[in-house]
């Protein structure tokens, strides 16, 4: 009896680690390859351990490759995305929660709409709208068709239909104005979905690809994520400082996950709080 | 609540402040939400082009896509990807049902999984490409194994190549599903399962009958997701082999993004997302119809 339950567990946890083998292995082999200097890269049988651990390739990376301006980049891009987002999809979303104006239902229902409207034309058109305003070829392009998404305005509308109506009733009465109740009473309250809209939306900013290198047309002043494609056709033949800068280019996000696995599994282990 | 009277005037200006509010988002809406719809379906019946004039020309675009052999062939590999659908959902679920118990360290096999959701497509290109080599892991792991008995060229046989970016996008849906189920399963009342045990019944069992059952709403939207998706694939075949080889890998969102932008003829671009968005609203339009209202997550 107890024999099989320890050989249950220990099949369990086989069948566990070989999926995250799956998943993770891609990521260590490029690690490998990025800390070793010697040996060819492809060759059987591979390596699965770095020989000859060294930083050389990460630091020819800074060399060649210009990461810091791309870090630089990638941290404008996603630090702007993020408020932006944080700023306007709260101011709509507490009017649509908390207040009651004429028209309510009809905008709800636009942004609404947006849900399931076909997204799949809007890098094209919208590089036609960048043009015809000359934003090309800046951040501002880059950032601002990915301020508002519906979901977001329906994740804090949520938030905040859950703050007690007493509240603001009682701020009401002593003459606070809808803006000072909103900046000062609510918005503070929903602090943690904040978090959640924010991280979300961080991660997405960080890791998009096409459309900046759509908008921006300078290799120099692409985010990483566009950035280190660009690389790998440049810099085709040199693939341990492609693997290096790849590796730079995914532990900001790889870091930042572990940190803060919680909100990325919203409903496990009863984070629904 | 304000007092009779000044009811207009007060009601106005309540108007006022809730439009102020929302205007910034509405204004951002309209503008990259609905007139890339408006304008682009526009677009797309004429010659558009940044430098002349547009001239109206009807059905052109349109005609000339399936008359276009790129096209129809990305047509015909987006349907094939829906291959992926079947193979991410089951997987999805059962790693679901694996990690949803209290094992100790049960948190990091979880977060292992999602790893793959939470990082940059780009990336997610360039090491399978190292994983597809010729000379890559793959091959070497798989001739230990005997499955195969000479390096195949994942990314460079033209009869390969659509399915191992299909893995790709595979790899990279498991975990996002897998949270999905997870949260679906936290939420069912155990009683069934325990008297499950009662009777008898082993995991098989219980998995088949009572899990899957249970979860049918779930799976349902998770589906109609992962079908979605799998039609517009695009991103995996941009960063893993860009259409080739000899143009084996061309999906349909693929395509058009391709002529578009790459080679700027945009209302031909437009014309075939157009032909991909319309096949999706009406595969999501007759889910929906099955779909009760209340059963929506």
């Amino acid at each position: 009896m107890h024999i099989k339950k320890i050989l249950r567990k220990a099949s369990q946890y086989g069948l566990l680690s070989l999926i995250a083998i799956i998943c993770i292995f891609p990521f260590w082999w490029t690690l490998v390859v990025a800390m070793s200097t010697e040996g060819n890269l492809f060759e059987f049988p591979p390596t699965f351990w770095p020989r000859g651990i060294s930083l050389d390739n990460f630091i020819e990376a800074f060399r060649v490759i210009p990461i810091i301006a791309f870090y630089k980049n990638s941290l404008l891009i996603t630090l702007t995305t993020v408020l932006g987002k944080l700023v306007v999809c709260s101011l709509a979303a507490y009017p649509l929660s908390r207040m009651q104006f004429s028209g309510s239902k009809l905008i709800m229902g636009v942004i609404l709409a947006t849900m399931i409207l076909p997204s799949e034309v809007n890098f094209l058109v919208n590089f036609i709208t960048m043009t015809k305003i000359s934003l090309v070829n800046t951040y501002t392009a880059v950032v601002l068709p990915n301020i508002v998404t519906a979901v977001s305005i329906l994740l804090l509308k949520q938030a905040f239909d859950e703050v007690p109506q007493d509240l603001l009733d009682a701020a009401r009465v002593d003459g606070a104005t809808e803006w000072i109740i909103f900046y000062r009473i609510v918005l503070p309250l929903i602090t943690p979905w904040l978090a959640t809209v924010g991280i979300l939306t961080a991660v997405e900013a960080w890791n998009e690809y096409i459309w900046p290198s759509i908008v921006i047309s300078k290799p120099e002043d692409f985010p990483l994520s566009a950035g280190v494609l660009y690389l790998r056709g440049t810099y085709g033949s040199s693939t341990r400082v492609i693997a290096a800068g790849t590796i730079l280019t995914v532990a900001p996000i790889l870091v930042a996950f572990l940190f803060t696995q919680r909100f990325f599994m919203r409903g496990m282990d009863g984070a629904v709080k | 609540m304000s007092m009779p009277g000044s009811l207009s005037a007060s009601n106005k200006r309540r108007n006022l402040l809730a439009y102020a509010f929302l205007a910034p988002a509405l204004l951002l809406l309209l503008m990259f939400s609905f007139w890339p719809v408006m304008y682009g379906s526009y677009l797309s019946f004429t010659d558009f082009s940044l430098i002349r004039e547009v001239h109206w020309v009807g059905f052109a675009n349109y005609r000339a896509l399936f008359a276009n052999d790129m096209f129809l062939t990305g047509l015909k590999n987006s349907l094939l990807f829906l291959l992926v659908v079947p193979f991410t959902q089951l997987g999805a679920i059962s790693l679901a049902v694996l990690v949803n118990n209290q094992l100790p360290g049960i948190r990091w096999f979880r977060a292992a999984y999602y790893v793959p959701v939470v990082t940059t497509v780009s990336v997610v290109g360039i090491m399978w490409g190292f994983m597809f080599h010729d000379q890559g892991t793959l091959n070497y792991v798989l001739l230990q194994l005997h499955i195969i008995a000479a390096p195949l060229g994942w990314l460079s046989d033209d009869a390969l190549a659509l399915f191992a970016v299909m893995f790709v996008s595979f790899w990279r849906g498991l975990g996002w599903y897998m949270v999905m189920y997870l949260a679906a399963l936290q939420s069912l009342p155990s009683e069934m399962q325990e008297a499950a045990i009662l009777d008898g019944a082993n995991r098989w069992q219980r998995f088949w009958r009572i899990t899957v059952p249970m979860l049918k709403p779930t799976i349902l939207v998770c589906s109609i997701m992962s079908v979605l998706a799998a039609l517009k694939a695009y991103q995996e075949v941009d960063v893993l082999t860009q259409g080739g080889p000899m143009n084996a890998t061309f999906t349909a969102l693929y395509y058009a993004y391709d002529q578009g932008l790459k080679h700027l003829k945009l209302p031909r671009g437009l014309a075939a997302s157009f032909v991909v968005s319309l096949c999706c609203m009406a595969i999501a339009f007759v889910c929906l119809r099955w779909l009760k209202p209340g059963h929506r997550e």
